[in-house]
């Protein structure tokens, strides 16, 4: 298990996603579709909890924000133009990440915990309860975006498989970008914040700056994953930022493993395929769920990016992670 | 005496209500080595830590080359070159050695904007790592994991983070600290090297190692300068004596 092999594995899944439709119906089409908005998701919040140590418990707020902008401001019975409502719901969603980072930043461990969480349901309710949300059964979005750029049309959102790999290059898009970002000078700064903030300061970093930076990143792209959900389902509804929602995609982070953006994407996988299957057997569902993620926790600490590690058993790589 | 470098200016610190340093006075200089020494609960961790900026003063001031420093926290107070090693090994155990230097360096250079830049490959930041490194006697094990490191090593580390970080003033607390005689023998050595062309304070109760390196040596008892002055002085001293050695002997 060299980098190498991991990359060819890496790479293995990709051709499998691209060539998925090929095989699949539509049905699986649309909730692979669904796994990749939530691996988006997964990953963004990675980026907090398993790089920085930022445990969030309110990241589905950002997801909601990003799904609601696109609701509100795109025509209802005409198509918005999709670069100017992606742009305006990933820049809305990163917005209030920071508004909100200002000030849950300035807490540490359970206290950060539980003010990402009052804030989360603070934006719960204002979709919910006030007139900006305008129901709280929640909005449809009648007209899928428009791709055109300057009068050339790309591709078509209506089109369910243009849409799957729209979906597909934006996840691809947003691993990229954080595995470029986490090797970067940036990207250390938060590891070192991870390992021993005090120290950090102490070498002349202001942690704070560095923090809001990545919270602010971690929900813009959380914007992005809200942004494909709510068109690919034509829908928006306030439950998207219940902490249900950031309950969830914790759970996809830590089933994944902490500390790896492959393992956030196994994460979204292996929780969202097994509520699937659950869900067949019985409307107790998270009954079962639960009992997997207590099993994963116990028997599988590194989760799902450490078992290869953990079955070939192969000792230390010489990577700096444990 | 040379230039003065840091000056502590009749520092206070209450906890509550305990005093915990009162009035202490301070002058650190370019090329000198200060030792503080003190019974346990005398106030010299918390003099450190005002003067690193871990703490903040009830009352006093601390002047850097002259310029009041007293109101910026310890991450301002690096920028203008204080650079300060802990007690209690404060390292990055997960990163290797010279991981934990660079990041050190990178506190000087830290455009953060460039994402695109693989961090190990900025080659000023991992220069000044190495260079560090070499410097606190550290060479050779610099693709090392910090925290397989001895722990007379990790104090090494310890130094040598702050070194990268080009620091002229030195607050080194305890760097003997659950060392073997050899280990200290060498560290005392880096020392002396190490004050030629900066300032350094160093907390201590390895009296050998104080006495072997230290220009200029301050007692405190109870969280107030008892005596201060160059080490045959402080040798001599009924005072000193009475407090301080004398209390060593018994405990």
């Amino acid at each position: 298990m060299n980098s190498a092999v991991v990359t060819l594995f890496k790479l293995a899944v990709l051709a499998g996603l691209v060539l998925f439709p090929a095989i699949g119906s539509s049905f699986y089409v649309e909730l692979v579709a669904k796994i990749l908005i939530m691996a988006i998701f997964a990953m963004s919040l990675a980026l907090l909890v398993g790089f920085t140590g930022l445990v969030s418990l309110g990241h589905a707020a950002y997801f909601g924000i990003a799904a609601y902008t696109v609701a509100l401001v795109a025509p209802e019975y005409e198509a918005a133009n999709l670069w100017f409502v992606l742009t305006a719901s990933v820049l809305a969603a990163g917005a209030a990440a920071f508004f909100i980072g200002l000030f849950v930043l300035r807490t540490k461990g359970i206290y950060f915990i539980m003010v990402t969480l009052a804030f989360a349901q603070m934006a719960y309710y204002i979709f919910h309860d006030t007139a900006l949300g305008r129901s709280s059964d929640g909005i449809y979005l009648n007209v899928k975006p428009d791709a055109s750029l300057f009068g050339w049309a790309p591709f078509s959102l209506d089109e369910p498989l243009h849409l799957y790999y729209f979906i597909l290059a934006a996840m691809v898009a947003v691993f990229v970008l954080l595995a470029y970002v986490l090797r970067s000078p940036f990207g250390r700064v938060l590891a070192g914040i991870h390992s021993n903030e005090h120290r950090m300061k102490s070498l002349g970093y202001s942690t704070f700056r560095y923090k809001l930076a990545a919270f602010t990143l971690a929900g813009a792209l959380a914007g992005v994953a809200g942004f494909l959900y709510a068109v690919l389902f034509g829908f928006v509804t306030p439950e998207y930022l219940s902490w249900h929602q950031s309950g969830n995609v914790l759970m996809m982070v830590i089933l994944g493993g902490l500390g790896s953006l492959a393992g956030a994407v196994a994460g979204a996988f292996a929780f969202i395929g097994l509520q699937e299957m659950f869900s067949d057997w019985t409307k107790h569902w998270q009954l079962l769920m639960g009992l997997v993620i207590v099993a994963a926790v116990l028997f599988m600490p590194t989760g799902l990016a450490g078992l290869p590690r953990r079955i070939f058993r192969t000792v230390n790589w010489g990577e700096d992670d444990e | 005496m040379s230039e003065a470098m840091l000056v502590a200016d009749r520092l206070t610190r209450h906890f509550g209500g305990l005093t915990a340093n009162l009035e202490v006075c301070i002058t650190l200089a370019r090329g000198e080595l200060h030792a503080l020494l003190g019974p346990n609960g005398a106030g010299k961790s918390t003099c450190i830590n005002m003067l690193s900026g871990d703490l903040p003063p009830s009352a006093g001031r601390i002047l850097l080359e002259g310029q009041d420093v007293t109101g910026l926290d310890s991450a301002a107070r690096s920028h203008r070159g204080i650079g300060r090693s802990y007690q209690r090994t404060n390292i990055f155990p997960q990163f290797t050695v010279l991981e934990n230097c660079r990041l050190a360096a990178q506190s000087r250079r830290p455009r953060p904007w460039r994402i695109f830049t693989d961090a190990m490959k900025t080659s000023d930041t991992v220069e000044r790592a190495r260079a560090a490194i070499v410097e606190a006697g550290l060479g050779g094990r610099e693709q090392r994991k910090a925290g397989l490191l001895s722990h007379g090593e990790q104090r090494q580390l310890e130094i040598a983070m702050v070194l990268a970080t080009d620091a002229r003033v030195l607050l080194l607390d305890e760097p003997l600290a659950g060392m073997g005689s050899e280990e200290s023998g060498q560290m005392v050595e880096l020392l002396r090297k190490l004050k030629q062309n900066r300032a350094i304070l160093l907390v201590e109760h390895d009296m050998d190692a104080v006495f072997a390196v230290a220009d200029t040596i301050t007692v405190m008892v109870e969280g107030s300068v008892l005596e201060s002055g160059p080490p045959e002085q402080i040798r001599n001293s009924e005072d000193v004596q009475a407090a301080y050695l004398g209390e060593e002997e018994h405990g």
